[in-house]
């Protein structure tokens, strides 16, 4: 009987902390990121819904049909009501899969732009490292034998080939702004995980794997990078971060960075 | 019936046939129940251990150090320290207990017995599977013992982490080796269960049990049985695999141009993600495995103290064949950001958005149940409504990481953790809560005492909802799972406050379960004698002696000539109608 109320203040104190929005995403920084925002509160208005009726239905059944000296009565069950909520349930939850799918699609399969900026990511426990071709605009090859992380070589670039002088290669990722980005994900150890709360974009990195991974940033800012797929006993701080800057901060940081060397 | 009752069986004399090596399906159940109840004490354990190291990172506990001497030098706990035991805790609450007590224990001791059976089909198997689950169990907790300790790779276990060795890191050793073996016996003592339940249920119904009179626990026993069967054998199959990888040079799962702690590895041509995908075959299915017994105990429970027909029985039968025929087709939605195609995301989430509406059907089916009845508030109900809201909580969260484009951000977030322990873990265990209390005066002739048992309920249903919900809150913020502590990252301290506040909630949590192992032995010794129907239920447990006599129905063969749910029947002189009851009594209705 007590259980009934304590149905619904959970019901109310849960909802009320999902309407407040008290701990909450961080804005978004894209177009992607605003879709996103628009799926999950629709999908958080409907199971809303659902949840908010479902307990308190709960609560009140419980609450109304307590033993009073009533007999019960004897329904054995009804077809025409399996066949509303079975029928609404499949429509309401495939339909809300549906709904989202352009999302998922923009992101992984949609036609990637060829004038996306190159960035090559190496992951390892426990630290992320990213390469940016010189002005050449190639990658110079590289030897897992020629790495060198105390020599600031975590991608193992071969001296002897030339592409591969111009090279840029940072511990933090920078990204100019308003401009598609292609990332390409490779693990040389175990799996580890990019994850960008602003972007609303993780991807696993995969050893053994090239997964590219696209995406645009379009507001100003320094985000954090927390490695999100168990990697080790570092995995908790397996941090970096994602500045993005004006394209020509950019461009003179990457050229900075080639003197550097 | 002088025929019949000479093939009633005696019991076995002595101690070690009667209690340790025994035959029989009811005292082989409380063995599972028992290594469960163990079981669980250790997770439990470990679980409170992590909560205060997230909170307490560089607390010094002299307990610690005594402890783990090594990975607790000084009484710190390091990160690989905390990362066995959530390795450790995720492993022995989901093999442990979330599959032994609700399947080999519950179903082990009634399965037989509402079948109108008089023992399981294989009964040697039986006492073979129990017995090879607990070297599992010894197995398993030694390697917390071993150089380098407790794995940390998580009880998923992903190569390369758990495919490489020592050089991965600490636990990556022995202790994984250990892991991995343990899982494989545990798979071969699972798969023995899964034989012998299928076959008693098929063979072993009394005259009159047809299926559509099977009570719903039967049913759901029956299926999760054939899931552990199906499942099961791919996992012992994926063990294999990597005990070979990390053993014998083989590379199944770890792909070549590997360099480990400066060292270029010699594998070639493995795959990460097939390990995934076999362990996720298994894994899904598992969690239903985990949940549909504690399904069909809230049906049977629901009806019994509402007093009422569950609501659409048939509904309910194709809901739980459907779960399990659709819990096969879904693995894929663990790995919606592992690499695997785009494509196969989109059906996986699809496939998971079907296998909702089921479990939906269920819960109206519930409630429905509930609608119009007589509710007795005891112990055993107040846990199978405990039960409903768990489930309706934990499954909606599901709604939003079915859909690939909302795992964008949601994988691997505290959002994750927060929807499976509510509903495979916290609502699971509500299911074992309510099997017990119901259960409890038909397996030690006691009745458990309601007043603790109630406090006991309430403090711990508005406990796992202090402790789970506040994470789907940390998963919406972007808190990572499986993190020893949030000290590296400006938007994770924020949060600190809620970890916080869910570290103080597992604590009352954890401790209000004193009361329910202090109720549980008590009233083995001292609860009121148990009469042999005290709730007024309809099932074949209810027409024998509490506790049941060494062959269940002392050599005589029960007919059957009823439904399982017959409560408030016009007409009928009693507001229950009994399976085995004269066809007579439902003249009028």
């Amino acid at each position: 009987m007590l259980l009934a109320p304590i149905i619904w203040v959970l019901t109310a104190v849960i909802m009320y902390c999902f309407a407040a929005k008290i701990w909450w995403f961080p804005p978004p920084i894209n177009q992607h990121g605003l879709a996103y925002d628009e799926q999950f509160m629709r999908t958080l208005v409907i199971t809303g819904i659902i949840f908010f009726f479902a307990q308190y239905a709960l609560g009140w059944v419980i609450f109304r049909y307590r033993d009073d000296g009533r007999r019960a009565s004897s329904s054995h069950g009804s077809n025409k009501w399996e066949t509303i909520w079975t029928t609404a349930t499949a429509i309401l939850f495939v339909g809300l899969v549906l709904t989202g799918t352009k999302i998922w699609v923009a992101v992984h399969l949609a036609e990637p732009d060829p004038n996306a900026v190159p960035i090559e990511l190496m992951a390892k426990q426990f630290a992320f490292s990213f390469r940016y071709p010189g002005p050449d605009g190639k990658f110079g090859a590289t030897d897992l034998a020629q790495v060198n992380d105390a020599a600031g070589n975590p991608f193992g670039l071969v001296d002897s080939d030339p592409a591969g002088k111009d090279d840029v290669v940072s511990a933090s990722l920078k990204v100019p702004v308003g401009k598609p980005i292609k990332l390409i994900m490779h693990s040389r150890d175990v799996i580890h995980n990019f994850f960008v709360r602003e972007l609303r974009l993780k991807q696993d990195i995969v050893p053994g794997m090239e997964i590219p991974l696209y995406f645009q940033a379009d507001t100003p800012g320094t985000y954090e990078i927390p490695c999100s797929e168990l990697c080790g006993l570092g995995h908790f701080q397996m941090r970096s971060t994602m500045e993005v800057m004006a394209e020509a901060d950019f461009e003179k940081w990457k050229q900075d960075q080639a003197a550097n060397k | 019936m002088s025929e019949s009752l000479a093939h009633a069986h005696h019991a076995p004399e002595g101690f070690i046939r009667k209690w340790v090596f025994s035959l029989d399906h009811k005292v082989i159940g409380i063995q599972y129940y028992f290594l469960a109840l163990f079981s669980v004490l250790i997770g439990m354990s470990l679980s409170v251990l992590m909560r205060f190291h997230m909170v307490h990172p560089d607390a010094k506990v002299s307990l610690f150090a005594t402890l783990w001497p090594t990975a607790a030098q000084g009484g710190i706990m390091t990160p690989e320290l905390y990362l066995s035991l959530m390795t450790m805790h995720g492993t022995i609450m989901v093999f442990f207990v979330l599959t032994t007590a609700p399947q080999g224990g519950f179903g082990n001791y009634f399965l037989p017995i509402q079948i109108g059976a008089e023992d399981m089909a294989f009964p040697v198997l039986n006492m073979l599977s129990f017995w090879t689950t607990l070297v599992a169990l010894v197995v398993m907790v030694s390697a917390f013992f071993v150089q380098g300790g407790a794995p940390l790779s998580g009880w998923t276990g992903y190569p390369p982490l758990s495919g490489i060795g020592a050089l991965a890191g600490p636990g990556e050793g022995l202790g994984q080796t250990l892991w991995i073996v343990s899982i494989a016996i545990f798979c071969g003592a699972s798969l023995m269960g899964a034989i012998n339940f299928i076959a008693t249920l098929i063979d072993l119904r009394c005259q009159g049990m047809s299926l559509m009179r099977l009570p719903l626990t039967c049913w759901t026993w029956f299926v999760t049985a054939i899931l552990g069967l199906l499942g099961f054998a791919v996992l012992l199959a994926a063990g294999v695999l990597l005990i070979l990888d990390r053993s014998a040079g083989t590379s199944f799962f770890i792909p070549g141009g590997l360099l480990v702690s400066d060292q270029i590895l010699s594998h070639k041509g493995g795959s990460p993600l097939l390990w995934q995908h076999l362990f996720w075959f298994f894994g899904h299915p598992e969690v239903y495995i985990a949940i549909l017994p504690g399904m069909g105990v809230t049906s049977q429970i629901l009806a019994t103290f509402a007093r009422k027909a569950v609501f659409g029985y048939r509904a309910m039968v194709y809901a739980i064949l459907s779960i399990g025929f659709l819990g096969f087709l879904v693995w894929g939605h663990h790995m919606f950001m592992s690499g695997m195609s785009p494509y196969s995301a989109m059906a996986f989430s699809v496939l998971t958005m079907a296998i909702g509406v089921p479990s939906a059907i269920k819960t109206f089916n519930w409630i429905g149940t509930l609608w119009g009845g007589k509710i007795h508030y005891t112990t055993a109900m107040m846990f199978a409504l405990g039960f409903v809201s768990l489930f309706i909580t934990g499954g909606l969260s599901g709604i939003f990481l079915g859909q690939p484009a909302l795992d964008l951000y949601f994988h691997d977030t505290y959002f994750v953790v927060g929807h499976f322990h509510m509903i495979m873990g916290v609502a699971a265990i509500f299911g074992m809560f309510a099997g017990t209390f119901y259960w409890f005066p038909k397996m030690f002739g006691r009745m458990m005492n309601e007043t603790l048992g109630k406090i006991h309920f309430y403090i711990t249903f508005v406990g796992v909802y202090a402790i789970f919900t506040p994470m789907h809150y940390l998963g919406i913020a972007g808190n990572p799972r499986r993190y020893s502590d949030f000290t590296n990252f400006d938007f994770l301290g924020k949060l600190l406050p809620v970890h916080n506040f869910m570290t103080q909630a597992a604590y009352g949590t954890a401790a209000i379960q004193i009361l329910f192992f202090i109720n549980l032995f008590w009233s083995m010794k001292y609860g009121k004698k148990a009469p042999m129907n005290p709730w007024n239920a309809t099932t074949l447990e209810w027409t024998i002696p509490s506790p049941p006599p060494f062959d269940n129905f002392a050599g005589h063969h029960p007919v059957v000539n009823h439904g399982p749910y017959e409560y408030s029947v016009p007409g009928a002189p009693r507001d229950f109608i009994m399976q085995t009851d004269p066809v007579e009594v439902h003249a009028d209705s």
